[in-house]
């Protein structure tokens, strides 16, 4: 009776080992892509990292060297674009869905928020050029933001409303209770209260937008030369990557896979930065 | 049974003679509450309250969890609007009806003080205090910080914060938290306050001086104060109201309430025998 029951366990045991083990694979499994793109990134790209790949202009067809300043200047003034458009409807639309979208409104305005966060990115990029190109007749980095602003819209505005919603009740009450009106209350009280963590969803919505390549492609489109105007063409680190990758040219084909580490380093770097910034969230109610 | 019952007397004897209640007969009311019923949805959590409260006394609402006694408080500053609920029925509050102006209006005259101290995690203690002027438009920066220094002074939180006004609110005791609350109630000169179980977060000391702080805040305001702590309600108020699953059981002098309360269910809450 007693090796009967001791048997029992070790076979429970046995069990428990072989599902942790499975666990564990899974885990690997699941890591090893993003560290083959790592690796294999950096190893194919390191020869074309230097300071002038950085600093310098793409050079002509057919010259070896050259650079991708215009690239990663187009990156960041296409994202700042991207923020200025869809950020304000996003923390706005957040704040609606947060505190007063308890209603039939708002469950639609929550589903449609869910819905354009699947629409494919391609699409998005449709509708900006149909939108913003076709009526200025002129590819532009005005159009390549708004589509990447559209594309910010549902994370941002989905993480604002989360993060609006772990606002403890008894904030909003005190607030009310000294004769704060409710709109002032949300403003000036509830939001900063919860800015640590919509600016974790504004991190993580311009991360996604910054690895986008397919809305560019026909808005902004791309530029060999240096370029700050937003009602031109603009070029940006995806295009580069995009365009220099399917060069039959051995030299450029190195210079994208240095553009993708670049890329993958940049999106790592906001995300690190938003592990630390979220990692105070609550200091606030434990000191 | 009588042996309890002599003894409990002679205990609130003894805490009345240092909290000694004058049995007013003036007619000064402040909140009148008439036919007040309250619901949640469906779920009714007052039936019919009526009872009228007096200028510059403190009037305390016991009774068992779920009584609705947080409920009438909050209809009286139509906090209860917050929470989703409706009232039927009147408050007067001067002889107004309180639902016939702005809810903002009306809970700058009837302040609150919440179980839990909730001073705003993103101020300064200076801040919390300033919060219910500035954010009323007040921009004048002399007024600003006479009144929160008169409003820590009554709270008798000023000595204890005066050297860090610029620290966190959330970095001081919770005691201290809570005066700060009530500070921050105070701060928007309000005629009423309401206090819903301020000390029931808190630690014997610092529930103490709240106590000592709603004597002192009875001669310049109208204090109604829900508790559990039945000593509390005895040590604090010049009224008692029992409420019992949403009625109004007996409404009296504190010292009535506790020592001869007319109503079999009242004598048997306040002797602990039931809720």
């Amino acid at each position: 009776m007693k090796k009967l029951t001791f048997n029992k366990y070790t076979w429970r045991n046995t069990k428990n080992n072989i599902m942790t083990s499975l666990s564990i694979l899974s885990v690997v499994v699941a890591v090893i892509p993003l560290f083959l793109i790592f690796f294999y990134t950096l190893a194919q790209g390191i020869s074309a990292l230097n300071i002038d790949f950085f600093i310098h202009m793409p050079k002509p067809v057919g010259e070896t060297g050259g650079g991708m300043a215009n690239a990663l200047m187009g990156t960041a003034i296409l994202i700042g674009l991207g923020c200025l458009f869809g950020l304000p409807i996003s923390i706005f639309a957040g704040v609606y869905l947060a505190e007063f979208g308890n209603n039939t409104f708002g469950k639609l305005v929550r589903f449609f928020t869910d819905v354009l966060s699947g629409v494919p990115s391609i699409v998005v990029g449709v509708v900006a050029y149909i939108l913003v190109v076709i009526p200025m007749k002129q590819f532009s980095a005005l159009a390549g933001g708004i589509a990447l602003g559209i594309l910010m819209i549902p994370t941002a505005t989905r993480t604002t409303e989360e993060m609006i919603k772990l606002v403890p009740q008894a904030y909003r009450e005190a607030a009310l209770a000294i004769g704060i009106p409710q709109w002032k209350a949300t403003l000036k009280i509830i939001l900063p209260t919860a800015l640590k963590g919509i600016t974790t969803g504004v991190l993580l919505a311009i991360a996604r937008a910054a690895g986008e390549t397919a809305p560019l492609l026909f808005t902004a489109l791309g530029n060999r030369f240096w370029s700050t105007d937003i009602g031109h063409p603009m070029a940006s680190l995806t295009v580069f990557i995009y365009d220099y990758a399917k060069a039959p040219f051995e030299d450029w084909n190195r210079q994208a896979w240095g553009a993708a580490f670049v890329l993958i380093v940049l999106i790592f770097i906001v995300n690190i930065t938003f592990r630390f910034v979220t990692r105070g969230r609550y200091d606030n109610h434990q000191n | 049974m009588t042996i309890i019952r002599i003894k409990e007397t002679a205990m609130f004897e003894t805490l009345y003679k240092s909290s000694p209640v004058s049995v007013s007969h003036e007619t000064d009311i402040k909140l009148e509450a008439k036919n007040v019923d309250a619901f949640f949805g469906k779920t009714q959590a007052l039936r019919n309250i009526s009872f009228s409260i007096q200028k510059n006394h403190v009037v305390a609402i016991i009774g068992p969890s779920g009584c609705g006694k947080s409920t009438f408080l909050r209809c009286l500053n139509r906090m209860h609007e917050v929470a989703g609920g409706t009232m039927t029925g009147t408050i007067l509050l001067d002889g107004e009806d309180i639902h016939e102006n702005d809810p903002v209006h009306l809970r700058r005259r009837v302040g609150m003080v919440f179980q839990k101290p909730n001073p705003f995690p993103t101020m300064s203690i200076f801040d919390n205090v300033a919060a219910g002027l500035r954010l009323n438009g007040m921009a004048h920066k002399n007024h600003i910080a006479e009144t929160v220094e008169r409003s820590l002074q009554q709270a008798a939180l000023w000595n204890e914060v005066k050297d860090s006004l610029s620290k966190s609110g959330m970095s001081i005791s919770g005691g201290q938290q809570q005066r700060l609350c009530i500070a921050r109630a105070l701060a928007v000169n309000p005629e009423v306050i309401l206090m819903d179980e301020p000390a029931s977060a808190l630690d014997p000391i610092s529930t103490a001086k709240i106590e000592e702080l709603i004597y002192e805040l009875k001669k310049d305001y109208t204090i109604v104060i829900v508790t559990h702590n039945m000593q509390q309600a005895a040590r604090v108020s010049d009224e008692t109201a029992f409420f019992y699953l949403g009625e109004i059981i007996e409404f009296d002098n504190t010292k009535k309430i506790f020592t001869a309360p007319s109503i079999k269910q009242t004598e048997d809450y306040v002797t602990g025998r039931f809720g």
